[in-house]
């Protein structure tokens, strides 16, 4: 029986991470869920080929060059090594060893192609931690990065490190052990899989006993996969989840052009009411119930923007592309897109903890002032630089749009001069004090 | 030429039972402001001088709404959309040219879900249809050669996709075109969108247009050309601030093609 207790232990942890991972699935969507409705059914052609371009093909990535390329290194190193992945997810159930051994030269091909790109990835996330904490590139240094948000990042990167090393150790010592002919691990064959880059890793084995080898390839195979687990659950808890919510977020995200602000009907319904001098001001309104209408105008919560907001919320892997492409941001002014976007993500997650633990969602605190200040709000110039910067179609702009309608449209709390400005529009149909009957005055000047 | 322009107004030509071939929207600042005004003239020297069959609103003319849109002001906005819709379509309006991108933008963009569908067209691309029909003639003059920095307004680059139309016509007048470190799709804004042109900015290093100015400054320009009157303006203080006011000229692309004729 003892000699199944491997598989029954590997079995029982995988089902775990798997339960664990589903639980976090589920309080995501729930908390998506929580947003408004939006349509986004539309267009389904034009939306795949929009995921496969943007999030399968990563061409906003490259806007950036070095970035970007390191970017696109590390995708395809954690897109192809899973590969591997699932072949080591078999062998831990069945207790077989290197299953996928039986194709022979293309299994070689796969093992080499592995392992290079192992290898670029250490290389890659090594650059991607010296640019994060010691060049001063001024996206990394912004203050809602501080914190948390700092060893997110780092954590990120180390679990790529050891989970590179332990990879390639684990090929190391599986070569030695078949040059040693180990049985369970050598073949009739010759030697399984091909190791280009663990090769240079054997003189650390030379003269290691075959127990010894085997110790520590087991132990590098358990830490590996286990490490794999333990980073698929960690993914809810950091800003990393973009690597699966990139895809939805990038075929829900906008098609239209960027200039074009959604249009609030409900807004349009009670505007042509006072338009129409026909219009019954009493008459039920259309459909008969109170329903249709929104309880507020605009966002002081997350529940009042909508899910593909939300979703795009927690598809936001802090990047700062946007930010750093912000007229606001690059001239010293507090707004920056990724911290709406950040803000936006925490104090879902504090409504989806109430939830959680069966409570009301408190209104002490809000998505308004509590996270997001109308500082930060009204120094938006809704240039369109954030959205256009966004490698995943994240749209920061229509939340900043959505809180600038609650506060005028229900606490009348714009900029007194913008108060101004919208005064004279309302009087004289422009934003400064002059009479529409002289808008034509201009022809008559000399040309 | 003659001095005076000739502006038909849409009632006029109703009255006349004549429908024109294109509407300007002339919009507040082309209306009211003294810098935008000279953008205005322009346009109408290049409509007069080939001959297109064009009307104003006039003092039927009134705000699109945007700015009241972008500072969240939906009800305005809407307000502004409808009253104007009301008018053009009852003026049986089809195609619109205007030569600012914030009414382009909104006219284009937003008033279909309004029930305003008309074909929307910058001053931009309208010349560059002008050009490409034959019925503009545009040859150096006295920009050939000059150095010229374009900058792009967001809502007709970014938010719309027109890049080309402006560059167009600056290569036309056969400039030194030169393009500051951001540009395109990654153009740096002048600062005056989303109804800041009507507000304090908030606390910060430096304005907006300060900064794009230095960006213009970098490159060296004769010229800065603009096809907005909200960045000329913006640009505009920009080059005063920097004292280079004797050096660069900030001009719209439809005045610098006007001057270029002599108009």
């Amino acid at each position: 029986m003892l000699e199944f207790l491997p598989q029954v232990l590997f079995t029982l942890v995988l089902i775990g991470a798997i339960i664990f991972f589903a639980k976090n699935v589920s309080s995501l969507k729930r908390n998506i869920n929580l947003g408004r409705d939006v349509d986004r059914t539309d267009q389904k052609d034009k939306r795949f080929k929009k995921m496969m371009r943007v999030a399968l093909g990563q061409s906003k990535m490259v806007a950036r060059p070095i970035a970007g390329i390191l970017h696109i290194i590390v995708y395809v190193g954690f897109v192809i090594i899973n590969i591997e992945v699932l072949e080591i997810i078999i062998d831990g159930v069945a207790g077989t060893h290197r299953i996928f051994g039986f194709l022979g030269p293309v299994y070689d091909v796969l093992i080499a192609s592995f392992e290079v790109l192992a290898f670029l990835v250490l290389v890659s996330v090594i650059v991607f931690w010296i640019r994060r904490n010691m060049m001063n590139i001024r996206r990394f240094l912004a203050r809602e990065l501080k914190g948390w948000p700092k060893n997110d990042a780092n954590n990120i990167l180390y679990f790529e490190v050891v989970l590179m090393v332990l990879f390639l150790t684990m090929n190391a010592t599986d070569y030695q052990l078949q040059l040693l002919g180990a049985s369970h691990y050598a073949s009739d064959a010759g030697i399984v899989g091909s190791f280009p880059i663990s090769q240079f890793l054997l003189p650390i084995f030379d003269g290691m006993s075959v127990g010894t080898l085997i110790v520590i390839e087991r132990a590098c195979w358990w830490l590996h996969i286990v490490g794999i687990l333990i980073f698929l659950n960690y993914l809810y808890y950091s800003k990393h989840l973009h690597i699966l919510l990139a895809f939805p977020n990038v075929y829900f995200s906008n098609l239209d052009q960027l200039g074009k602000f959604k249009n609030l009907e409900a807004v349009t319904n009670e505007v042509k009411l006072m338009m129409d001098p026909n219009a019954d001001p009493f008459a039920e309104p259309e459909g008969g119930d109170e329903e249709d209408i929104p309880e507020k105008f605009g966002a002081s919560d997350v529940q009042d923007l909508n899910w593909f907001q939300l979703l795009s919320a927690y598809t936001c892997t802090e990047c700062g592309r946007c930010t750093s492409e912000c007229p606001a941001n690059q001239t010293g002014k507090k707004l920056s897109p990724r911290k709406i976007m950040m803000d936006t993500r925490d104090r879902l997650e504090e409504v989806g903890k109430q939830i959680d633990k069966g409570e009301e969602v408190s209104t002490d605190k809000q998505l308004l002032d509590d996270y997001i200040t109308r500082e930060e709000l009204w120094a938006c110039t809704t240039c369109n630089a954030c959205v256009d910067a966004c490698p995943v179609g994240i749209d920061p702009l229509s939340i900043i749009m959505d809180m600038r309608q609650y506060l005028v449209m229900e606490q009348s709390a714009a900029p007194a001069e913008l108060n101004n400005a919208m005064s004279n529009i309302e009087n004289n149909s422009a934003p400064w004090p002059y009479n529409q009957q002289d808008r034509l005055d201009w022809a008559k000047e000399e040309a | 030429m003659s001095d005076s322009l000739k502006v038909p107004t849409m009632a006029s030509y109703l009255a006349e039972g004549k429908q024109p071939e294109v509407l300007f929207w002339v919009g507040c600042a082309g209306s009211f402001d003294d810098r935008a005004k000279k953008i205005t003239k322009a346009f109408v020297k290049i409509l007069n001088n080939t001959n297109v069959d064009f009307a104003v609103l006039g003092t039927e003319e009134g705000c699109t709404g945007d700015p009241a849109k972008r500072a969240g002001n939906e009800f305005l906005f809407q307000m502004q959309a409808m009253t104007n819709i009301e008018v053009m379509n009852a003026y049986e309006v089809k195609k619109i040219v205007t030569a600012c991108p914030h009414c382009f933008n909104t006219i284009k963009n937003e008033y279909p879900a309004l029930g305003g569908d008309y074909e929307v067209i910058h001053h931009t691309q309208f010349l560059k249809q002008l050009l490409n029909e034959g019925r503009l003639k545009v040859e150096g003059g006295k920009f050939k050669g000059k150095r010229i920095t374009y900058h792009d307004p967001c809502y007709l680059g970014r938010a719309n996709g027109e890049y080309e139309a402006p560059r167009d016509l600056l290569r036309k007048l056969e400039v030194e075109l030169v393009e500051m470190k951001s540009c395109k799709s990654k153009g740096l804004c002048c600062g005056a969108g989303g109804a800041q042109m009507f507000k304090d900015a908030e606390k910060g290093d430096k304005e907006v247009n300060i900064h794009r100015t230095e960006q213009a400054v970098d490159v060296k320009p004769e010229v800065i050309a603009a096809g907005c009157p909200f960045c000329n303006t913006m640009m505009t203080d920009g080059v005063k601030n920097k004292e280079k006011q004797d050096e660069i000229e900030v001009l719209d692309v439809v005045e610098m093609i006007a001057n270029a004729e002599d108009l």
